[in-house]
């Protein structure tokens, strides 16, 4: 191979396109309008997420799922619009604990998922791994982490994979604001920019790490500028919005996909439940969920727009609701009714 | 049909709870998300929301019940179109909920991974035994550790084009031990790249690396560093295929130098055998000769999981014969017989076989035929080889410079007491470092080390000589 050629980790690379003491806060991008299919697909792939949560959480109820069961309900528009931007298949994605929305959308199964959430053989990790670990090749989907910031240098890595093979894919990094102050975060960010690793960091900020608010856990809470110092460029987004996060998100898989290095998109958005089912959530105030929820509601604002512009009656949302319901419904059967794993199964995929 | 709205688990724990509050009266509507109740759970105040929309046609569980059953019917909803006062109030009661148990009463035990290696015949004092995985009439050529370490890497690197080495100072500095000396100009930096100094960070994108179907060679400037990465090297590398049902893995290689160097004081002198040895998920290498180094590093560069590959400073100038072969793989979970005795035996692996080959000879000229075996591998532990070589000596001392507690040595201790107690005449005894870090004075390092005269005390004492 030849060395001259040669660009990753090569000291000797020229420094061009490297302008960080330029590189300001991008500007928000715009939210485009949406087609009518987009938002009827955007209005069924949200409701399913949040139908399948509501379930989850019942189920958790009722002593079906064990440990901790972490919610999406709030936060649904972030993962449908990224969704909206990458290539299904090809691009990766990889998130934390909070990621049962994330593998719907994704096109993982839901009996497959929700089973998994049961421990039984017919979830997506033959129920060894739970709520928090998840995978799926076949939609690139690389988990389903469990220690806070731990996926952030894994999605880099994939990232790394993807410019080692000179493909064009992208790794959609998801992480939160309390993720946000890890240190991993920052070496990760360092050597993404550094080799123009085709990752795009989306910062799911929810206002809250587990209990702790971003401003009493955060010194910088513009979490867009978290990747200034390094010359990424960033940007916030209104996450409850999924037209603005698909805008967001075609702009920064673009950049990536062009070669220009890591993205950072700080999703503003909102968890309606605990950070976990033993959460009470005590630390902030009624009145601020009920105004998001009343407000913001990312789900609430595709139907009115649906309504408005008369893409769909009642009736047809309503058969929507049905459909996911349905689906829902199957997936909470076929996970109480699937077995428990094989007991020989405790001593298999320990090393191949 | 009207809906059963259940005393909701709010913990992990919780088993009961008190219905503090009611928010919604009998014939209030409620949509999904609505606050409905308050519970107390074993651990704080939490809200219950509606999870299905209709009107509440019967509240079963007063406000300020103590002790109601998770699972209790505790409200009935009626649905969109039905008529709340219809809905008829069942009694409240705890249902059951019970996950199907699958059915074979208890996991069966993990079968031996390795089979036991052969034994070396005819025993002449001193006299290395040949390694039965290298064939008859091979040539051998004087290698140092290092060189071993850099050809095994190289070759592989030719065979395979997913291999890539990273780490600090390995391309342009060419290794800070010289390991990747050369590496650089053969393969470019595509494959031979610098990182910076953040071991957490570049073990985790390797790991990355390797779950996207690369195979990293992570290359740790000791692993007194790989501290800091640890987390991603467990949580990450050695548990994903364990997690994911066996869906993705990690194909990859952590090494570096490991254990006391000399005179760098306690933060970098540390081995750290027993430390990775003892975690499912990953294979562990601690190779003495560069034969072995050789054989074993390419054995793990392919290997499809994560193998910990400790090598040792002080080791890489040292010379040992490698067969001149043209793809030399020494199998990985396999002890080797380096001297065959009959008198004791001796277990050590990586550095702790030089004491150990010291004490030997000098327990011949005692009179003393020592059998030593190199573990080389210690996980998967070759322990069928310790024990066949205990039921020949009755006797065993390990041999090793990590500290004592939860030592190798104290492993091996307690495999012989339930797998060959019958065949001991003697407990066994094992030599490691001493118990405290390392300290940087010249004379207290040559202290906590352990040295030949250990062994061979150890030996004596077992032997009841």
């Amino acid at each position: 191979m030849a060395v001259a050629k040669a660009k990753v980790g090569s000291k000797s690379a020229p420094a061009a396109g490297r302008k960080t003491a330029a590189v300001k806060s991008a500007k928000p991008t715009a939210a485009e309008n949406f087609s009518k299919e987009q938002e009827l697909y955007g209005y069924r792939e949200m409701l399913l997420i949040r139908r399948f949560e509501e379930k989850a959480g019942q189920m958790y109820g009722m002593g079906l799922i064990g440990g901790f069961c972490h919610l999406y309900i709030g936060q649904e528009a972030v993962v449908v619009g990224m969704q909206m931007a990458i290539r299904t298949g090809e691009d990766q994605t990889i998130t934390g604990y909070r990621d049962h929305g994330h593998m719907l959308v994704a096109g993982m199964d839901a009996n497959g998922v929700m089973a998994e959430l049961t421990g039984r053989r017919g979830g997506y990790s033959r129920g060894k791994g739970g709520s928090m670990h998840m995978f799926s090749r076949e939609k690139q989907f690389f988990g389903g982490h469990g220690i806070v910031g731990g996926q952030v240098s894994l999605g880099t890595g994939l990232a790394f994979a993807n410019r080692y093979r000179k493909n064009d894919n992208v790794c959609l990094t998801y992480f939160g604001d309390g993720a946000a102050n890890q240190g991993q975060v920052y070496e990760s960010f360092n050597m993404a920019q550094l080799w123009k690793l085709p990752v795009v960091y989306i910062i799911e900020n929810n206002r809250y790490a587990m209990g702790t608010s971003v401003s009493r856990s955060s010194a910088q809470t513009d979490f867009s500028r978290r990747g200034l110092s390094f010359g990424i460029p960033g940007e916030k987004v209104d996450g409850m919005d999924i037209r603005a996060v698909k805008a967001a998100g075609d702009k920064a898989v673009a950049w990536c996909r062009a070669g220009k290095g890591p993205y950072i998109l700080e999703m503003e958005t909102y968890r309606y439940r605990g950070h976990s089912m033993s959460d009470p959530a005590k630390y902030r105030s009624k009145d601020e969920v009920q105004k998001m929820r009343t407000e913001h509601d990312p789900i609430e604002q595709v139907r009115a727009r649906l309504m408005e512009k008369g893409w769909a009656t009642e009736d047809d949302l309503k058969k929507i609701d049905a459909e996911v319901r349905e689906v829902v419904n199957n997936a909470a059967e076929f996970a109480q009714n699937d077995p428990e794993p094989d007991v020989s199964e405790l001593w298999t995929d320990i090393v191949k | 049909m009207p809906i059963d709205i259940l005393m909701p688990a709010l913990s992990p724990t919780m088993e009961e709870g008190t219905l503090s509050k009611w928010l919604k009266k009998e014939g209030d509507q409620v949509k999904s998300g609505d606050v409905i109740a308050e519970i107390e759970t074993d651990k704080a105040t939490m809200e219950v929301e509606a999870v299905d929309e209709g009107t509440i046609a019967k509240l079963l569980v007063p406000e300020g019940t103590e002790n109601v059953k998770v699972n209790t019917k505790i409200a009935v909803l009626a649905a969109e179109g039905e008529d709340a006062s219809a809905v008829s109030s069942a009694p409240a009661e705890a249902p059951k909920a019970e996950a199907p148990k699958a059915d074979a009463p208890a996991a069966a035990e993990k079968p031996a991974e390795a089979a036991p290696a052969p034994v070396a015949a005819a025993p002449i004092a001193v006299q290395v035994a040949a390694d039965p995985d290298i064939p008859a009439g091979t040539t051998f050529v004087s290698t140092t550790v290092r060189e071993a370490l850099r050809d095994a890497m190289a070759e592989e690197m030719r065979r395979d084009g997913d291999v890539f080495v990273m780490g600090e100072e390995v391309a342009e500095y060419q290794g800070a031990y010289k390991v990747t000396q050369g590496l650089l100009q053969e393969f470019g930096a595509d494959r031979v790249i610098d990182t910076p100094i953040t071991e957490h960070g570049f073990a985790g994108l390797a790991t990355g690396a390797a779950l996207a179907g690369l195979k990293p060679i992570v290359e740790f400037m000791t692993f007194n560093f790989a501290m800091q990465a640890i987390d991603q090297i467990i949580n990450s590398a050695a548990k994903t295929l364990y997690m994911s049902g066996g869906q993705l893995g990690a194909p990859m290689v952590f090494r570096g130098p490991n254990g006391a160097a000399a005179r760098v004081a306690a933060q970098h002198s540390q081995d750290f055998s027993s430390w990775y040895s003892h975690i499912p998920g990953l294979k562990v290498v601690v190779p003495y000769t560069a034969a072995d180094a050789k054989g074993l590093l390419k054995a793990a560069i392919r290997d499809p999981n994560p193998v910990i590959f400790l090598e040792n400073e002080i080791l890489y100038g040292q010379h040992f014969d490698v067969p001149q072969l043209d793809d030399f793989v020494l199998p990985i979970g396999k002890a080797r017989i380096h001297k065959p005795g009959k008198d004791v035996t001796i277990v050590s692996f990586g550095i702790g076989m030089t004491y150990a080959t010291k004490a030997v000879a000098e327990l011949a000229e005692q009179g003393i035929d020592a059998e030593l075996i190199d573990l080389r591998t210690l996980r998967p532990l070759d322990i069928d080889t310790v024990i066949e070589s205990v039921k020949k000596t009755g006797r065993c001392v390990t041999v090793e410079e990590g500290w004592p507690q939860n030592s190798i040595g104290s492993h091996i201790a307690s495999e012989l007491m339930e797998k060959a107690f019958d065949y001991l005449d003697a407990p066994v005894l094992k030599v490691t470092g001493k118990d405290v870090p390392m300290p940087y004075a010249a004379n207290l390092e040559k202290l906590a080390l352990p040295n030949v005269g250990e062994v061979v005390a150890a030996v004596k004492a077992v032997t009841y000589r």
